[in-house]
């Protein structure tokens, strides 16, 4: 008994010591139901387990960073990004690079991770059809949806360079695996362009976000298009006739990054290696349809074999994918966009 | 003599006096211009010649003469204002000439229903067009149930869709300065122009519209100016096709990490306006217009 009592003063003595030495971060993500997926799954149980208090906010990207860094008041730990923009804030100076003696990334998947930006969730860049006007029938490949003659219909297609050049070369009948090696040059970007050029009386809108390609299938707006996988999820659950597939769709992941000069910079290092572990990435799926980065998070048994089916990041979904290449993007997409505007505006 | 001489120096220096004192009264308005606006816009204006490496450079003006997509988004921008513009003119100028000739309860109740808008949050009201405009919302729906046409009309991601909303969201403005200065016409001068013979149609341009010309001046003036700017609108219902500066501005932002791409668009822009109202005035005598009214 006296023991017991003994244990307890101990234990509650620990834990005080453990709360004054506790630390925050504040984190900054793109709100809505996204962060309301990554607060459930991540940010709140490794709250709980590290001790570390954790302050959400909202953020618009990498230019609020900027300007964070730029004025020297720095106020955010940890952001959720892109990994195409966090890429570019990593090698104009923005980011802190990340310590991966702290973060353990051995069960990544290798494209997943890089020096300034970790992978929190995988997703696709995939191509969405209306099931109500092609049936069973539906597009196979990018040719298929270059092909208006075959699946006559509207187009929407993304109002800007990222994950738009990569389905039109193979559309013209690059290998995924060339893709890439056909991009690194102004003529290949060229060709890229000059194919969407095609395409173009055909594409009634040029999308700019997840929730409007989404809202483009539910409300039968247009017949297909390109888009985020877990979104097309949302809109069928919703009720919207639209299906898609995984075969040459663009893997892709969100991560997190920490400013230069973050406040708490130990403790943002700390708190990524605890939401990177796979328990807590077996959690997010149950929230989003986005994929674990953490491969053992399949291994929990937390994530079900028929969910796992419907993700990105599963292995036999993974195999049918092209992963984004980050330093094309870091090497050419102001070029890249900047050709890309000339052929929207023409 | 002598006194007379010291007397008109002493009216002199109490003049001088008195007018530095006047501007001094003037003085926290001067200080409220040179901070939220001379200051800012130096500021954007040091900006716009500062690279990503921190250097003096004419890049971010060099970029605009050789892409040509630059050239094409500032034609778009003041294409769709003048539109905007002149759409509301078309639909503005009648209506607030109906208000200011109906009784004044019922003016008040209409004018509510002009004010209303501005009470929703512009978003809103975009987002509400997107519903009515697409091809299957409303107002295709239900074109095509009452036979009017066949095939969903295109109303909605272009051009019309764009100038639509604009509108809308835009007329307010224009009506309101008109109304005020139709209300402030004397209606004896239309009566004594009919007395003297003019027919209804010659009283009307021949007197009331000149008279009018103020408020109708200040209220384009007012819908080209805000159009020039517009981001939601155009970005929503123009579907991608309709690529304004103020959308180029937020992209560039984003795509250079650099606020001098996106300054320099804004001192083009500023530069371009300044210089088109500055034709505006020598052509149509905005000062004189303006100042005949009153």
């Amino acid at each position: 008994m006296k023991l017991n009592i003994a244990i307890g003063v101990a234990a509650s003595l620990l834990a005080t010591t453990v709360i004054a030495h506790a630390d925050e971060v504040t984190i900054a993500s793109w709100g809505g139901s996204y962060q309301a997926a990554q607060s459930k799954a991540l940010f709140e149980p490794a709250s709980k387990a590290t001790g570390i208090t954790v302050k959400q906010e909202t953020y618009s990207g990498m230019s609020d960073v900027k300007l964070q860094v730029d004025s020297g008041q720095v106020t955010f730990d940890i952001v959720a990004s892109g990994s195409g923009s966090a890429a570019h804030a990593g090698a104009d100076g923005l980011l802190e690079p990340l310590d991966y003696k702290v973060i353990d990334v051995s069960h990544f998947y290798p494209t997943t991770y890089s020096k300034y930006c970790l992978g929190g969730d995988v997703f696709s860049t995939v191509f969405a059809w209306n099931t109500k006007t092609y049936g069973d029938n539906g597009p196979k490949t990018w040719a298929d949806f270059w092909d208006v003659k075959k699946f006559p219909g509207k187009r929407a297609y993304r109002n800007g360079v990222a994950g738009a050049l990569e389905p039109a070369l193979m559309a013209d009948g690059v290998k995924p695996e060339d893709v890439y090696k056909v991009l690194d040059s102004k003529e290949g970007i060229k060709r890229a362009i000059d194919k969407i050029r095609e395409l173009k009386p055909y594409i009634s809108v040029w999308w700019s976000s997840g929730a409007q390609h989404a809202q483009l299938m539910k409300d039968g707006e247009v017949d297909m298009t390109t888009g985020w996988n877990g979104r097309f999820d949302n809109a069928k659950a919703d009720g919207a006739k639209v299906a898609y597939t995984f075969n040459q769709a663009l893997l892709d992941y969100d991560c997190f990054a920490v400013p230069k000069g973050a406040p708490h910079k130990d403790a943002a290092m700390k708190f990524l290696a605890e939401i990177s572990k796979p328990e807590y990435q077996a959690e997010l799926p149950k929230y989003i349809t986005y994929g674990p980065t953490n491969k053992d998070a399949y291994a929990t048994g937390a994530i079900s074999p028929e969910m796992a089916a419907t993700l990105p990041s599963a292995p036999e979904n993974v195999a049918k994918q092209l992963p984004i290449s980050l330093e094309w993007y870091t090497k050419w997409e102001a070029t890249a966009s900047e050709m890309y505007q000339e052929m929207m505006t023409e | 003599m002598q006194a007379l001489r010291t007397n008109e120096a002493g009216l002199r220096q109490d003049g001088r006096m008195e007018r530095l004192r006047l501007f001094g009264l003037s003085s926290p308005a001067l200080v409220l211009i040179l901070v939220i606006l001379v200051i800012p816009v130096g500021w954007l204006f040091y900006l716009s010649f500062v690279g990503s490496d921190g250097h003096f450079t004419l890049e971010n003006y060099a970029r605009m003469v050789s892409q040509r997509s630059y050239f094409r988004i500032f034609a778009t921008t003041f294409r769709v204002s003048i539109l905007t513009t002149a759409l509301c003119i078309v639909i503005g100028y009648p209506l607030a000439y109906f208000l200011s000739q109906v009784p004044t309860r019922v003016a008040n109740i209409c004018m509510i229903a002009v004010l209303l808008p501005f009470w929703t949050s512009l978003l809103v009201r975009t987002y509400a067009w997107l519903v009515l405009l697409q091809s299957r919302g409303l107002i295709n729906t239900w074109g095509i149930s009452l036979g009017l046409w066949h095939e969903p009309l295109p109303l909605v991601y272009n051009l019309t869709g764009t100038l639509i909303g604009m509108v809308h969201i835009m007329l307010p403005f224009l009506i309101l300065p008109v109304y005020g200065s139709m209300k402030a016409i004397d209606g004896n001068y239309v009566k004594a122009a009919a007395n003297l013979g003019a027919s209804p149609r010659r009283a009307f341009w021949g007197v009331f519209f000149p008279l009018s010309t103020p408020g109708l001046f200040a209220g384009a003036l007012m819908v080209f100016i805000l159009c020039l700017g517009f981001f939601v609108t155009p970005a929503v219902l123009g579907g991608g096709k309709v690529i304004m500066v103020s959308m180029k501005i937020v992209s560039n932002i984003q795509l250079f990490f650099s606020w001098g791409a996106a300054s320099a668009l804004g001192v083009v822009l500023l530069v371009l306006t300044v210089a088109i109202l500055w034709l505006a005035s020598r052509l149509l005598k905005l000062d004189q217009i303006a100042g005949r009214g009153h």
